[in-house]
This record gives structure tokens, C-alpha cells and sequence, in this order.
């Protein structure tokens, strides 16, 4: 019974956790994209404007949930909950300090990818089923967009698992006590960041959505609260992108002095606001640059990266 | 590759950068002296109407929001009967300003007039008149400079006063 206790309320505290986090990301995300414009961004309601939270979610759940006529009821009303359902399942293998986790499966890494790969679902689905060429037009640049970056995402991941001979994200951060994978594995670090960044459609690789060019791409036709799970999907996805490469590559809840709840927060913390960097100073590619550069460079890269990690395990180990 | 870390990099020093937002509300903005804002109609010193409704304002006006209704005091002098400008309509181009024989009608720097009912908008004579002179103080319209003749300059005569420059303030 006891445990049963504790089992529920690491995960009703990984649930509120995520929601909270991706909730607080959407002010986190105006204040530190008007930092770095030079302005204030939401500063009115409440201290420091963090109000503008519950003033979003208030606003956004009395906003008229309109289905358009034309389009597939059932997939239309589907999509956007299956974000939000993978991303938050994914969260279940997050390990958040030594023995806080929902569950802690020896083939955790997979189960994340595999996670990450269903949500491509969502975006196709949704494009599909609004039955608007935009919106079309927009699922199809997802699904080619994160079908080729899902490939070297993996590959990106396996000179991890080499070098900590498992799939367990809680014996991965184990091995990284003495050295952050993010050294020996840098080439891994910087391939699977990119990689994040296309998985969760953000600038610069946000073509799916390419709001200046695709009016907003696969989510053109949803309004309130729909189009709300695609924006708590979409923040949920770059916490969760963002615990993953501490994870991987930063030692995840290890360090000194500070709880390992704490420094998992902040590292975390310090990938979002990386996220949000990337989001404030660069341009989006063309459509064909950004294939191109996943099948031409960063498969290659990633390729090399598993080969040469491999040869120098073995070589090591012989 | 080096172009983005470099894009990054100067992303992130905006961050101690001076914010150009000014906080409105608590922190007034710098308005220029000759900011077109809140239209009002001014007085002579004498503390007279400078208005001689003479329409030119309500003609030049490109989207008619002058209204006025001219008429005649005992001794024959001119002056509005009623004066209506119309701020939902106005556009704070100027143009009366410029077109007004006598500098009654001017604009200031003021745009703080919102109001939560467009009637409220509309301003009467009451609320358009000041009482100063506004940008021209000391002119009156009223007075008169003459003619340079022999022996006289202009402005020396009995009841004349010394010229002044109507144009000093046009942009």
C-alpha cells in the first residue's frame, strides 16, 4: 500500500511537474525573447507578469472550440491529444534524481524514441484531417521533416549507449559520474540537440507550422483549447527534449552541494533557455536546405559518430 | 557554422541591452512642441475668441470633422456660434492649424483622450476653448500694424502695433 502511495505521487508529481513547467514555458518564452529584443514582453499581470499564465489559460479555455465542417470530426479531435498523451508518456522515463522516476525500464532510451516518433502522428493527423491545403501542405513538411531528423536522432544516441553499455536512462547517468558524456560525445550532443529542436518543430526548423508562409501550417484550423494541446504539446516536448539532453549528455541529476532534483531542474532550465536563444536569432531555412541538411550532413555525422565511438569502445575494452 | 554560434552570441548580449520599451502609463513619452495631438481653439491677451469663424478649417479639413456655425456679436464682429470637432474622425493632420487666418484654432502635444463612448468624442466649443493664447502668445488678429507710409513705418501709427510673423511657427 505504502508504495502504491509513493508510486502515485511520483507520478502525479511528474504530471503537474511537466504541465506546470510547459505552462510557465509560454511567459518564460515571451520574457526572454523580449530580453534579447530589447523590450519587456508580459510584465502587466501579477509580479514579473507571471499572471499572464492563468490569464492565457482562462482566455484560451473560453475561446469558442470550433470543428470546421469539412474536416474528419474523429482525427481532428484526436491530434492534438496525442501530443500531449506521448510527450507526457515520455516523461514517464525521465529520471529526475536517483530512484524518482514513474518507471525506470531497461530499454528506457527506446521507449523515449519510440515515444517521440508517435507524436509525428499528431502533426500528420491533424494536417490531414483539417482537410485545408495549408494545413496539408504543412503535414507533409512534418512528416518528411521528422522522419528524416527521427533517423540520425537515434543514431545520435547510440555512442550514449556504448559508452554506458545500456538503454537504462538511470545507468546512463549513473556512468556519467566522473565524466559528462557531453565530452567524449560532443558530436553526439550537437546531433541530437538539432535533432530535438526538428522534433519539436521549433524556429529554426518550425517549416511544418512557417506561420508567415503557411498562414500556421498543420494547425491552421484549430482554435481554443485544441490548439491550446498543441502548444502545451509543443512546450511539454521542449522540456522534455531539454531534460533528455541533460540526461544523455549532462550528467543529469548529478553534481555537487545542490539536491539532484535541483540540478536536473537547472540543467534543463539552461537547455530551454538555449532553446529559446535558437528561437530569437536564427532565420528559417528553405524546405529543401533543411532535408538536405539532415540526409546529406547530419546522417553522415551521426553515422561516422556511432562508427568511430564503437572502434574506440572496442579498442579500449581489448 | 560560425555565422549561427556568432548569431547566437549576439542574440544573447541584447540581453543587457537598454530596453527601448517605454513603460507608458507610469513613464511619459518626450512629445515635441509641435506634436499634433488634441485640437483647441485659443484666446486672444485681450481674452476674446481669436476664432472668426471663417470656415477655412472646416474647409480644408480632408475628413470634415469640423463643424461650425458663424455668427455676429452686437458690434459686427464674427465669431462661431457653435464649434464641433469630431476626434473619432480627426487624423491630427494639421491642416486647420496651417489654413487659420487668426491662429485661433491649434493643436498640442496631448493625446491622452480615450474614452469609452464614442459620443464623448465629440468636442464642443466649451471644451475646445482654452484660456490662453496657446502658441502665439501676444497675437491678436485684431490688431493691426498699417501700411508703411512717409514718414511712418509700419506698427508706429496711433492704433497700430508692431507687425507680427504669422508664419513663425509653420512647419
Amino acid at each position: 500500500m505504502r508504495m502504491m502511495i509513493g508510486q502515485l505521487s511520483v507520478i502525479f508529481g511528474v504530471l503537474i511537474a511537466a504541465l506546470t513547467a510547459a505552462a510557465f514555458l509560454i511567459w518564460l518564452e515571451r520574457r526572454l525573447l523580449a530580453l534579447w529584443q530589447d523590450r519587456y514582453g508580459p510584465n502587466r499581470a501579477g509580479p514579473f507578469g507571471l499572471l499572464q499564465v492563468p490569464a492565457d489559460m482562462i482566455k484560451i479555455f473560453f475561446k469558442e472550440d470550433w470543428i470546421p465542417p469539412f474536416a474528419d470530426r474523429q482525427l481532428f479531435v484526436a491530434a492534438p491529444a496525442i501530443i500531449t498523451i506521448t510527450v507526457l508518456l515520455s516523461f514517464a522515463v525521465v529520471p529526475f534524481a536517483p530512484g524518482i522516476a514513474v518507471i525506470s525500464p531497461d530499454l528506457g532510451l527506446l521507449f523515449f524514441l519510440g515515444m517521440s516518433s508517435l507524436a509525428v502522428y499528431s502533426v500528420a493527423l491533424a494536417g490531414i484531417s483539417s482537410n485545408n491545403k495549408y494545413s496539408l501542405i504543412g503535414a507533409l513538411r512534418a512528416l518528411a521533416q521528422l522522419l528524416s531528423y527521427e533517423v540520425f536522432m537515434g543514431l545520435s544516441l547510440m555512442g550514449v549507449v556504448m559508452l554506458a553499455g545500456s538503454f537504462n536512462l538511470n545507468k546512463i547517468v549513473e556512468a556519467q559520474r566522473h565524466l559528462w558524456f557531453v565530452i567524449p560525445q560532443f558530436p553526439g550532443f550537437i546531433l541530437f540537440f538539432i535533432a530535438g529542436i526538428a522534433e519539436t518543430h521549433r524556429l529554426p526548423f518550425d517549416l511544418p507550422e512557417a506561420e508567415s508562409e503557411l498562414s500556421a501550417g498543420f494547425h491552421c484550423e484549430y482554435s481554443g483549447m485544441k490548439f491550446g494541446m498543441f502548444f502545451v504539446g509543443e512546450y511539454l516536448s521542449i522540456t522534455l527534449i531539454s531534460a533528455m539532453t541533460a540526461t544523455f549528455f549532462f550528467g543529469g541529476w548529478q553534481g555537487p552541494l545542490l539536491p539532484p532534483v535541483i540540478w536536473f531542474a537547472l540543467k534543463t532550465f539552461a537547455f530551454i533557455c538555449l532553446f529559446i536563444l535558437i528561437r530569437a536569432s536564427l532565420p528559417r531555412p528553405r524546405y529543401d536546405q533543411l532535408l538536405a541538411f539532415a540526409w546529406k550532413l547530419l546522417l553522415p555525422l551521426a553515422l561516422l559518430n556511432v562508427l568511430i565511438t564503437a572502434a574506440i569502445v572496442l579498442a579500449l575494452e581489448r | 557554422m560560425w555565422s549561427i554560434i556568432k548569431a547566437l552570441i549576439i542574440t544573447f548580449r541584447h540581453a543587457f541591452r537598454q530596453r527601448v520599451t517605454i513603460q507608458y502609463p507610469e513613464e511619459k513619452p518626450y512629445l515635441a512642441p509641435r506634436w499634433r495631438g488634441r485640437i483647441i481653439l485659443s484666446r486672444d491677451p485681450d481674452g476674446g475668441e481669436r476664432c472668426v469663424a471663417c470656415y477655412l478649417c472646416s474647409a480644408v479639413c480632408p475628413v470634415q470633422c469640423i463643424a461650425l456655425q458663424a455668427t455676429e456679436d452686437a458690434s459686427g464682429r464674427r465669431y462661431p456660434e457653435f464649434f464641433r470637432i469630431n476626434f473619432s474622425r480627426c487624423i491630427f493632420c494639421g491642416e486647420c492649424e496651417e489654413a487659420c487666418p487668426t491662429c485661433a484654432i491649434q493643436l498640442t502635444p496631448d493625446f491622452e483622450m480615450s474614452e469609452y463612448e464614442r459620443k464623448n468624442l465629440v468636442y464642443e466649443k466649451e471644451h475646445l476653448l482654452i484660456s490662453g493664447c496657446g502658441k502665439y502668445p501676444g497675437y491678436n488678429f485684431y490688431r493691426q500694424a498699417g501700411l508703411a507710409i512717409k514718414g511712418k513705418g509700419k506698427g508706429e501709427g496711433d492704433q497700430e502695433s508692431p507687425p507680427v510673423d504669422v508664419l513663425s511657427l509653420l512647419p
